[in-house]
């Protein structure tokens, strides 16, 4: 059975860039998806599509059990959308915004009222609910936004990269909000170019880069198509780099001899993949000072999603700021 | 349960249809008032504009104008009137196109498309709370006429229900002409080019007509131009209505039939226009 969300082939062109390049993907009920990749990768067009904002060139899609080309309105009734940029009037006060919303995902007028006001307690806006929107500050904005996204509760929300400019606080309160939206039930599809962000909250993750999902899985099944543990170590200075390279090597794999080991010169860290785990790191150690090399820090380190990145694609996912937007595939919001 | 997740709030069935079309455009009607009126210089300025035209049309040109066979100022403020009421209903067109301009390229838009209302209802409603704006300018601008001599009934009997017949028929041109706006203000990348763009032709229409002089003392050329106008049916409707003096005497059929045509003309662009404008507004991909 197909999931809340579940897309074939999508592919879309905006003249000569293809944003995506068939995208398939498959949410089932009641889980969170991460969409990770860099600015530009599809995230946000596969995120247009799936809302009914954008028709794809070709390709199926369905939300909530419903085709999303076939009966685009049947599906806004299910979904929620809550962007990068807050969509709101910041002329309306928080709470006319949220009552607007209600009232045109069709509540009666009481019904959008109480809604609004339960929303408002909800994301910490009450006091503020009476001024207009534009006088809140960023964070202010964003939860508005969250929580027009929610006004009916919707079975499938869509999230694209919701942290992206929040401070620690405001993003901690979002991640808490995911994780009630998601033990109520809700489907969650969730973009980000974090990858911390998509290991802690997302259940499965969908790697995307040119338009197409270039890897899937739990986070721990990315990690382990990585390799395993490596140890870290940084010594204390640089004429100890040789040596200290010479004692790792024997920790390697051993195929390549000292070449298992990485270095950067700049920061006097090394690098060597390693089985065996902490145990090893005793004899690491040992070895290390027998040779007398002073380290400043040394650690068992498993793959971070980053580097699950860069084994796939090649390129960090930081690539993004060089590339600017992508081709301009990201709305963007014109200073205020 | 979770507040959040509370499934009693999930979005009940649309109603669809006609209903919900009107539900859907009086929410945004409501937003756009809202917004006006957290805005009032844009409402100080949409006013001062037609009132500084009245009263320089009256004292600048008011001596030198000869209307029909009249040279008697008199006679040109008596006459000046609808044309400038008319201009200035068809100025809304460039406020109705910088707001959608301006909508398009906000996050908001992406909220409105992604939710179940009825897809003309953004459109619909900032028209018609620009409708609600003109009325508003024209009843200051009546007030304003009234008080530097205009007189309803000057050169022919007029009453109370031609007098609100003539301000219904003005208040369907600018309907109408915000319509066009909506049109240009999807077409264009900034609301300034949609206020500029909603502006530059105006001119030409509103003066290519018998707004501000006697369209029979054109150039022989101009005329048909001026009296198969649409703006000058309204003009001509206009001052039928108000028993105001100088009517065209032509014999093309608007100025012969002003009342009609312009009805005519004013549904005929709304058809067109609110037509074009839904259907652009669908296609937007932004």
């Amino acid at each position: 059975m197909p999931g809340a969300i579940h897309a074939e082939g999508l592919v879309k062109t905006f003249g000569d860039v293809t944003a995506l390049d068939g995208v398939d993907l498959d949410v089932p009920e009641g889980t969170v998806l991460g969409l990770l990749g860099p600015n530009g990768a599809g995230k946000t067009t596969t995120v247009r599509v799936l809302t009914t904002l954008l028709r794809p060139d070709s390709g199926t899609a369905t939300v909530a059990g419903v085709d999303v080309l076939e009966h685009p309105d049947e599906v806004r009734r299910s979904i929620g959308l809550s962007g990068q940029f807050a969509a709101v009037d910041e002329y309306l006060t928080g709470r006319e915004n949220l009552q607007m919303v209600g009232r045109l995902y069709q509540m009666r007028a009481r019904a959008a009222k109480e809604r609004a006001g339960e929303l408002l307690e909800r994301f910490h806006l009450a006091d503020a609910a009476d001024r207009p929107a534009r006088t809140y500050s960023g964070g202010m904005r964003r939860r508005l936004d969250l929580a027009a996204a929610l006004v009916v509760a919707p079975p499938v929300m869509f999230m694209d990269e919701p942290t992206t400019g929040l401070d620690p606080r405001n993003r901690q309160a979002l991640w808490d909000v995911i994780k009630e939206l998601v033990s109520g039930g809700t489907t969650l599809l969730l973009t980000t170019q974090y990858l911390e962000e998509a290991d802690h909250l997302a259940h499965d993750i969908a790697v995307v880069d040119h338009g197409k999902v270039i890897a899937r899985g739990t986070s721990d099944q990315l990690k382990a198509r990585t390799g395993g543990e490596r140890v870290e170590v940084v010594v204390h200075d640089r004429e100890a780099v040789a040596p200290a390279r010479a004692v790792l090597a024997r920790y390697g794999p051993g195929g390549r001899g000292p070449d298992d080991v990485s270095v950067e010169e700049h920061t006097r860290k090394l690098t060597v993949p390693v089985t065996g785990g902490a145990k090893l790191l005793a004899e690491v150690i040992r070895d290390l000072d027998a040779v007398g090399v002073e380290i400043d820090d040394i650690g068992l380190r498993r793959p971070t999603l980053d580097d699950v990145f860069i084994s796939l694609t090649g390129h960090a996912a930081a690539r993004a700021q060089e590339d600017g937007n992508g081709g301009g595939l990201q709305r963007k919001e014109p200073a205020a | 349960m979770s507040s959040l997740t509370d499934t009693a709030a999930h979005a009940p069935a649309p109603r669809g249809g006609i209903a919900q079309s009107f539900s859907d455009s009086l929410v945004i009607t409501k937003r756009n008032l809202i917004r006006m009126s957290r805005i009032p210089e844009m409402i100080l300025f949409g006013l001062i504009q037609p009132v500084m035209f009245v009263v320089l049309f009256t004292y600048v040109f008011g001596g030198s104008m000869q209307i029909g066979n009249s040279t008697d100022p008199d006679v040109y403020k008596n006459f000046l009137m609808a044309g400038i009421f008319a201009q200035t209903v068809t100025f809304a067109t460039a406020g109705a196109g910088a707001g959608i301009a301006d909508d398009m390229h906000k996050g908001l838009i992406d909220r409105f498309r992604s939710l179940p209302m009825a897809r003309g209802a953004v459109l619909t409603g900032r028209t018609m709370a620009d409708l609600v704006q003109t009325a508003l300018t024209l009843l200051v601008l009546a007030v304003v006429a009234l008080l530097i001599g205009w007189r309803p009934g000057y050169a022919a009997p007029t009453d109370f229900g031609k007098i609100m017949l003539g301000f219904a028929l003005l208040l369907l041109l600018g309907y109408a002409f915000t319509w066009i706006g909506a049109l240009i203000g999807l077409s264009v990348r900034t609301p300034e080019a949609a206020t500029s763009g909603g502006l530059i032709w105006l001119f030409p229409v509103t003066f290519l007509s018998n707004a501000f002089v006697d369209s029979s003392k054109l150039p022989g050329w101009l005329q048909p131009v001026a009296e198969w106008n649409p703006f000058s049916a309204t003009v001509q409707a206009c001052r039928k209505l108000f028993g105001d003096p100088g009517l065209s005497p032509s014999d093309a059929w608007p100025m012969q039939y002003p009342v009609w045509a312009s009805l005519i003309y004013s549904v005929l662009i709304i058809a067109v226009f609110r037509t074009l404008s839904v259907r652009k507004y669908r296609r937007a991909e932004g």
